[in-house]
């Protein structure tokens, strides 16, 4: 849509020049180039990461899932599912809490992260959700419940695939404007911010429906779960444990970015970054309080005392204390004493809570009466490692390139606050 | 409510008549004459047919499942249909067998050992086809729950859901499909019996529509109490199955599931799925509102601020 708005842009000079279609192609081949120093030692390992998986990728192909996966008939989702997907996505959901906060909430304190969450958020729903179709049997068919003729509009996964579909399309539309200061369409930029509320509304409720769908694929497998983790609420414990996931992913990955990144911050961003991991502390502990009770309320519905005293009833009392309860305290504690550092390591301790959770509500605790449990496969293993080392290239190739974690020196951000919304200013100006 | 649930039933591709013909309660089942002309039904005047396993008729002759072979063009077994090798270890249905039996002893008749078949059972309300989000799983008005492999992305979500794990993958070929018993549907649609049924020598295995089968299964209950276990399983399970099983000895000695309760599978989910329009009413709605009036909040501060 956007190269033909800009030919007929001519009298702002492009310095770009990707306002023609010749120079498009030109820009961005010549940004497709790596920046920086190649043989770094992240660079040498994640690339053989991915240059295995590509190779196990293509083996998969060839011989079928069963040639590298312990995928078997009793097993039939592994860890390319429980995790790349249902964790990955899980963690994603920082995109959509924080687009609340920011878009709806009008907290303009969060801003400076924004950007970076909601591209981290769309990758995600690009790499780890699509790797989903390497666990496909036939990954073409993938189209057949969006244009096929048989609707299985009876099926939750139907729900999640729409889903899914449509709330990368608002990420994209939500990121859209830096893609467009890259490129130096201004025009282009004008109207692709008029569309930003309304992607973050539809993406909020999207996100509301699939976080807790993925929750919902769960709920026609009763007697295959374990009763401490099958429940008719997985669909609401899944939505309200996306939002401390995505929470404490957006710590982490702002945290580690902020290093990696550094040079290309601005100072203002520096200025508040504490401020703003302790206000996302504290989002994350709201949302870990209300979750650690509704488990309770489902322990108590569903009177399982007596399993807790069993091995797997040991494991869920390792997610309970281990992934909410101890990161309250820690939380607790961290805001009160402003302690940043530690924020930092409960949002690792949470993140792990919840792959824990994920991977019990999906593998672990699925057939735990079976002898033969699955686990994965080495393969399983590196294909999903390249699967994130893949997403971190691109998220490192983009915000190497696209104004991210700044802004764009020629479109500043007053231009796209509204006018009237000075307190925003006015924090800007004491903040520089 | 009754109404709106219905119809989405029928929307949904979930045979009406499966809510009705295959009811919970007995009385549903025998007295559903009006009820039954409802949805689907009405309109193809077809009701649910069914199979009827007496497992104490039933020699272990094996020739269900070499009638299946043949006529899914499966490929021949290691171990030959007439050897009795196979009765060592228990055995689950594979991509190359839809229908397996398996050998139990029998504490009434120590030397007359208990056959029981293991294959798909075809849900009234199949928690697969409710699960396939490209309707590659379909329950058909005759009952058969078939598979439309051409539509088949491979997800096994289907495997995921299903109580009793019949569908089985081709996890070895790079051309997967799903595989498992889809009730000779084909013959069945033509108002003639499935291939095993027509095989099987000792009439153990009995092809018929499900509500006669489950009245011909009481009345041999009712008329050798001491023969048969009283319980029909399939009956109820899963909101009632096409398969419907009799045997001499309690049923959870022969290896059928216990735990997969009466609730019709495809009603673990709707609670969620009638949410999700509800939510896509409320939630744009409340955002939107909430969005305008933080921006308002704003607006009159800063107008007081300039005063």
């Amino acid at each position: 849509m956007g190269r033909n708005n800009t030919v007929a842009f001519p009298q702002a000079k492009s310095p770009t020049g990707a306002d023609t279609v010749k120079g498009f192609f030109r820009f961005v081949l010549s940004e497709l180039k790596p920046k920086g120093k190649i043989l770094t030692p992240f660079n040498v390992i994640s690339g053989m990461i991915i240059l295995g998986g590509l190779i196990l990728i293509v083996i998969r192909f060839a011989y079928g899932l069963g040639s590298i996966t312990n995928l078997s008939q009793e097993y039939p989702w592994g860890i390319w599912i429980g995790f790349d997907v249902v964790t990955g996505v899980a963690f994603a959901g920082g995109a959509y809490t924080l687009c609340f906060v920011v878009h709806i909430l009008n907290f303009k304190k969060y801003e400076p992260i924004l950007k970076a969450t909601v591209l981290n958020g769309f990758l995600a729903y690009c790499f780890y959700a699509g790797a989903l179709l390497l666990d496909l049997g036939r990954p073409w068919n993938v189209v057949n419940p969006i244009i096929g003729n048989a609707f299985g509009y009876s099926s939750v996964l139907f729900l999640v695939a729409w889903h899914f579909l449509l709330y990368t399309i608002c990420q994209f539309v939500e990121v859209f404007p830096a893609v467009t200061e890259w490129l130096y369409w201004p025009k282009v930029r004008k109207y692709a911010k008029l569309c930003t509320t309304g992607a973050v509304i539809f993406g909020i409720t999207l996100s509301t429906l699939h976080q807790s769908g993925l929750g919902a694929l769960f709920m026609m497998a009763s007697n295959k779960i374990h009763p401490l983790w099958y429940s008719g609420n997985i669909p609401i414990l899944f939505f309200v444990s996306s939002v401390f996931a995505g929470l404490s992913m957006v710590i982490a990955e702002s945290s580690i970015s902020h290093r990696v990144f550094r040079a290309q911050i601005s100072p203002h961003h520096h200025a508040s970054f504490n401020d703003i991991v302790l206000g996302m502390a504290k989002g994350a502990l709201g949302a870990l309080f209300a979750y650690f009770f509704l488990k309770m309320i489902d322990l108590i519905h569903g009177s399982h005392w007596s399993l807790i005293n069993t091995p797997m009833g040991h494991w869920y009392l390792v997610e309970i204390i281990g992934g909410i309860v101890i990161p309250i305290i820690l939380f607790t504690i961290a805001i009160l004493k402003n302690n940043v550092r530690l924020v930092q390591f409960t949002a690792v301790i949470t993140a792990l809570g919840v792959i824990i959770n994920r991977l019990n509500v999906s593998v672990i605790a699925f057939k735990w009466y079976l002898p033969n449990r699955y686990y994965p496969s080495w393969a399983e293993i590196w294909v999903t490692a390249a699967v994130i080392c893949m997403e971190i290239w691109a998220f490192r190739w983009i915000v190497s390139r696209m104004p991210i974690v700044n802004e764009h020196p020629a479109f500043p951000e007053e231009e796209t606050i509204h006018h009237k919304e000075t307190e925003v200013v006015q924090w800007k100006v004491s903040a520089s | 409510m009754t109404i709106s649930r219905r119809k989405f039933l029928e929307v949904a591709g979930i045979a009406g008549s499966a809510l009705l013909v295959g009811g919970r309660k007995p009385a549903a089942a025998a007295g559903s004459a009006q009820a039954a002309q409802v949805g689907h039904a009405e309109k193809s005047g077809v009701e649910f047919y069914g199979m009827l396993v007496d497992t104490t008729k039933c020699i272990g002759c094996r020739s269900c499942e070499e009638a299946c072979n043949e006529k899914n063009g499966l490929p021949k077994p290691e171990v030959s249909f007439s050897s009795d090798s196979v009765f060592e270890k228990k055995r689950d249905t594979t991509p190359e067998a839809f229908t397996v039996l398996n050998k139990y002893p029998n504490e009434k008749e120590p030397d007359k050992p208990i056959f029981v078949r293991k294959q798909c059972m075809h849900c009234n309300q199949p928690a697969c086809a409710t699960a396939c989000l490209v309707k590659a799983l379909e329950k058909t008005v005759e009952g058969p729950v078939k598979y439309n492999k051409d539509r088949c992305m491979g997800c096994r979500y289907c495997m995921v859901s299903c109580p009793f794990d019949a569908p089985k993958y081709e996890y070895n070929s790079n051309l997967p499909y799903l595989k498992k018993c889809v009730f000779c549907f084909d013959l069945v649609e033509k108002g003639e019996k499935p291939a095993c049924v027509e095989a099987c020598p000792e009439g153990a295995s009995m092809f018929g529509k499900r509500r006669e089968l489950i009245e011909i299964a009481r009345q041999r209950i009712y008329q050798n109490p001491d023969k048969y276990h009283p319980y029909i399983y399939g009956e109820h399970e899963a909101g009632g199955t096409s398969m419907l099983f009799l045997s001499s000895v309690p049923v959870e000695k022969l290896d059928f599931r216990m735990n997969v309760g009466t609730t019709p599978y495809p009603e673990k989910t709707t609670g969620f799925l009638y949410a999700v329009p509800h939510i896509f009413i409320l939630w744009p709605t409340f955002l939107y509102g909430l969005s305008y009036l933080t921006s308002q909040k704003n607006d009159k501060e800063s107008e007081h601020g300039k005063e």
